[in-house]
Order: structure tokens, then sequence, then C-alpha cells
């Protein structure tokens, strides 16, 4: 893991959500699903995001506003500096047969990148309104619904899933395709497994995301 | 001397991180395995953060046998946080550790906000400690007391052989959206910059009130704070959640220092130690 203080480059709307994009420097962008702390100015802790896409010397993160860190990062624009620590935590595993990205919300974050290692497979993506679907526009590929219709009446059979998305589609995945990579998120203090702050219970026994995820295989 | 707050690193996960420490201390080992609390289990909040991880560790059997060794090989000296709900259990604890060698010194956490307060006071759970180890005892304690300094007295009676300030003082923190606690057991141990200026008053009373060496924590961020702890009268100073933010925060706190102490014409940080006793010096100081 590597820290460095980079520069803002462009900050898009994405629908509701906020396509960051900074300056790569030495950071290394990781295998897709793992992710970097990033600074929020103002705050007191850094907030974790899956790296969203990689274009030439930058790195992009979708960022969805849902608190005073998220909202710090989402109002920063050209120029602004950060720091940025990663990649961290366990990505996908991209040896797959037939992969389909099965993605929830803020959750397709990691799926451009993804997406674009695995060779631009299917996706399905589901959102809560029309609005928020236009992140499926970063996703090549996406069959989108739109609740109240729901991601998991997409999922064609005999494929690899990986998914990402809320807690409670995660878990409706996990009953349809026990076989699923399976992208989790928790609140994290730091990212790099100093804190226990991110640990769910995962097969009845508690684990932190941040090393032993956010991306956790079947058993 | 520069470590870490207890909790606030894992050297096993980030051993370079621990590297850059005078010493690491450990997560509280405690008698049993402890899954800890159920989620949420961290918030931020404007000047600090709230954690209820609940004192989650392997036990101490799985700690001698799996996490000790390990730590033994990273080249820094280990203290090993010691908590239990019983005095009897930090004694158990203590002369199991006793006999180790990779084990520099022992800190007893009698003052964790999140578990039920042991029903023994300070001063049992150090005398009985006292009884199990000849490691060096170093008692972690509560800010949240009337008086600090009866508990450090009594610590020091007791046979502690240092003091560390302070713990996390419990606190609560309501989700902007729900409005119901974020955290899943709704209280936590505060930490952070929130705590400096109580710290710093618990380290200035206890230093005025018993001889001990003091490790002075609670919002240190930089050189800057540091010095303030030195200067209240610390002979330690550890770093909690700013590690956390930036795992690189001892070497640059480190590297920060030297140009503090030449800024106000100190050689060292000996020279800063408990300065601001000087009663000297009150009156040039407005």
């Amino acid at each position: 893991m590597r820290r460095e203080r980079r520069s803002v480059v462009a900050n898009e709307k994405v629908g509701p959500y906020t396509l960051l994009r900074v300056d790569r420097g030495g950071l290394d962008p990781g295998v897709p699903g793992q992710f970097f702390m990033l600074e929020a100015p103002g705050r007191l802790l850094p907030r974790p995001m899956s790296l969203s896409l990689a274009p030439d010397k930058e790195l992009a993160f979708l960022v969805d506003v849902i608190g005073p860190g998220t909202r710090a990062l989402a109002r920063l624009g050209p120029g602004d500096a950060l720091w940025i620590l990663g990649p961290l935590g366990n990505g996908f595993r991209l040896d797959v047969e037939r992969p389909v990205l099965v993605g929830g919300g803020i959750g397709v974050a990691p799926f451009p990148y993804l997406s674009a290692a695995l060779g631009r497979p299917p996706a399905v993506l589901g959102f809560r309104s029309d609005w928020h679907a236009e992140a499926a526009e970063l996703v090549p590929n996406a069959q989108v619904c739109v609740e109240p219709r729901l991601v998991t009446e997409l999922i064609p059979p005999d494929h690899s899933v990986l998914a990402c998305g809320p807690e409670p589609m995660l878990e409706a995945v996990r009953r349809l395709v026990p076989s699923a990579q399976l992208a989790w998120e928790a609140p994290m203090a730091c990212g790099y497994g100093a804190c226990y702050g991110c640990a769910v219970v995962i097969d009845g026994t508690l684990k932190r995301l941040c090393v032993e995820g956010p991306v956790l295989h079947a058993a | 001397m520069l470590l870490n707050a207890s909790g606030c690193l894992d050297a096993l996960t980030a051993p370079d991180v621990a590297r850059t420490l005078d010493a690491f201390v450990t997560k509280t080992v405690t008698p049993e395995p402890r899954d800890g609390n159920a989620p949420v289990r961290i918030a931020e909040t404007d000047v600090g953060m709230l954690n209820s991880i609940g004192l989650a560790n392997p036990g101490i059997d799985r700690f001698l046998t799996r996490v000790l060794p390990q730590l033994g090989r990273l080249g820094v000296p280990i203290w090993v946080s010691v908590g239990g709900f019983a005095a009897d259990e930090y004694a158990e604890i203590c002369s199991r550790l006793d006999d180790h060698a990779e084990v520099a010194a022992i800190e007893l956490n009698v003052s964790c906000p999140n578990v039920e307060s042991p029903a023994q006071g300070a001063a049992q759970i150090v005398a009985s400690a006292r009884l199990a180890t000849r490691k060096p005892l170093w008692a972690k304690l509560s800010a949240a007391v009337p008086d600090v300094t009866e508990v450090a007295r009594a610590a020091q009676d007791a046979g502690a052989d240092g003091l560390s300030l302070i713990n996390t003082l419990r606190g609560l923190a309501v989700g902007e959206r729900t409005l119901r606690p974020i955290l899943g057991p709704v209280t936590g141990g505060l930490s952070g910059p929130a705590l400096k200026p109580i710290a710093l008053a618990a380290v200035y009373a206890c230093h005025r009130a018993v001889g001990l060496p003091i490790v002075g924590m609670g919002g240190v961020r930089t050189a800057r704070d540091v010095l303030d702890f030195v200067a209240v009268g610390a002979r330690h100073v550890a770093l909690g959640t700013t590690l956390f933010a930036d795992p690189d925060a001892p070497t640059r706190v480190r590297a920060e220092i030297g140009a503090e102490l030449s800024a106000r014409g100190y050689a060292d940080l000996d020279e800063v130690y408990a300065t601001a006793h000087d009663e000297s010096l009150a009156t040039l100081t407005t």
C-alpha cells in the first residue's frame, strides 16, 4: 500500500453520483474490486472507495453522497489535492468462465474497471430510479432495471456471477448463485486492518472486510 | 518514545507501520476469545471518532501460541494490553505473559468504556497483576472520573510502574438520515482531537500528583501535539486515531519534532519535559 497526495483532474456528475477523477501519480490501480482510502477534506477519517475506472494516468472513483465525508469529496474540483492510500484489500478473481456482473445502486462503482479487465462481459444493474440508473452508462453491455423490479430477476443462468451492491441484494444473489463472488461494504476508519471497525459476520464468523474482503468468495 | 495507542494498529497486518514506532502496544487481550460487538462499530464525529469494537481479540491462549511469536520477530519492543472482568483475570494473563521475553511491558486496560466496569477498582487490578509478574506495569486510566489523580495514586500505591493517559470517553453519534444511534451498541469510545484538552489536563494533574512516568495520548496528530503532552508531563506519547487516517503518521511526526523544538529554542524533548509545571515562566507566557 502506498499513500500519495494527488490532484483532482475532473469532477463529473453521473445521475446523482459524482465521478471523481484524480491524477494517478505513483499509485497502482490494483485489481478490480480493490479499494482506496480517500482523504475527505475537513474530516478526520478517510473514506473507502473502490476504483471505478483507470484511464491513462488517472484513477476515477464513483461517489454517492451519503454524509459529510462523501459530501466533501463530491465538492472537490480540478486542482484540489487529497491524500490517497491504496490499493487495499482483495479484488475480484478474474479467471472465470462466462462472467456476468450483477450490481445495485452505487454498487456499480467497481464495474467499469472490472468490465474492461474481463473484456466487456454482460452486466445486469438495478437502481432505485431512472436518475440513479444514469450510472449504467459507465458499464458496457448493461441491462438495466429500476425498482420495484429487482436485478436478481435478470441474472442469466450458467454464468459466473461477480456482484456488488447493497447487503440485501448480495444476500439474494448468494441464495440464487452460491458460487458468486460478492463485494461487500462496511464503514471503515483505516482500510488497512488497524481499526477492526469493518468486521462483519460472514458465514457465522467475523471478518475484517478491509483485509479479508471486500470481495469474498464462496466457501 | 513514540508508541501507538492500544487498538489503533495491527502489527501483523501492517508490520512496516509498527516498525516506525519505538514500541508496539497490542490490542487488549482478554482471558477468552471475543468476537467483539455487532456492527456498526465505528462512527466519525466532527472532531473525533467513536468505536465500539468491544475488545475483539483471540484470547490469551491463541495470543501466546499464534500472535506473540510473530510479534517477537518484528524487532520492536512489545507492550501487551491486558483486559478482564475481574482482578484475578488480569493476574492470570499477567502471570502467563511473565516468562515471555518478547513482552517488554504490560499495559493494564482498567478503563475500557465498552464493557461493564470491572467490579473491583483499578487498585485491586494493579495489585493482583503486580503479584503475578515482574514486567513493568502501566495502568491505563480513564479521565471519566471525578478525580483522575485519586485513581493514579491508587495505581501507584498498588505497584504500577507507569500510567497511560487517557482511554476513550463514552459518546454517541446520531445518523444524518436515520436520526438513530449510528453504532450497533448505541454508544462507543470517543477518540481523536476532541480528547486532547481532556488528556492534557489528566496528564498535567497526574504528573503533579504522582511520580510515575506517563504515556500521554488523546488526539495526537502532529509534533506540536507531542510537545504539548511532553510539556505537561508525559515521558512518552502515543498515536491513536491519526494512525487510521495516516499510517505514515509516526514517521511524519518524528520528522517534524526537530523543527518544532528548534523553533522554541529546545535541543531535545527532555528539555521540554514538564515545562508547563514551571511556574517561574507562567507570567512570561501570557
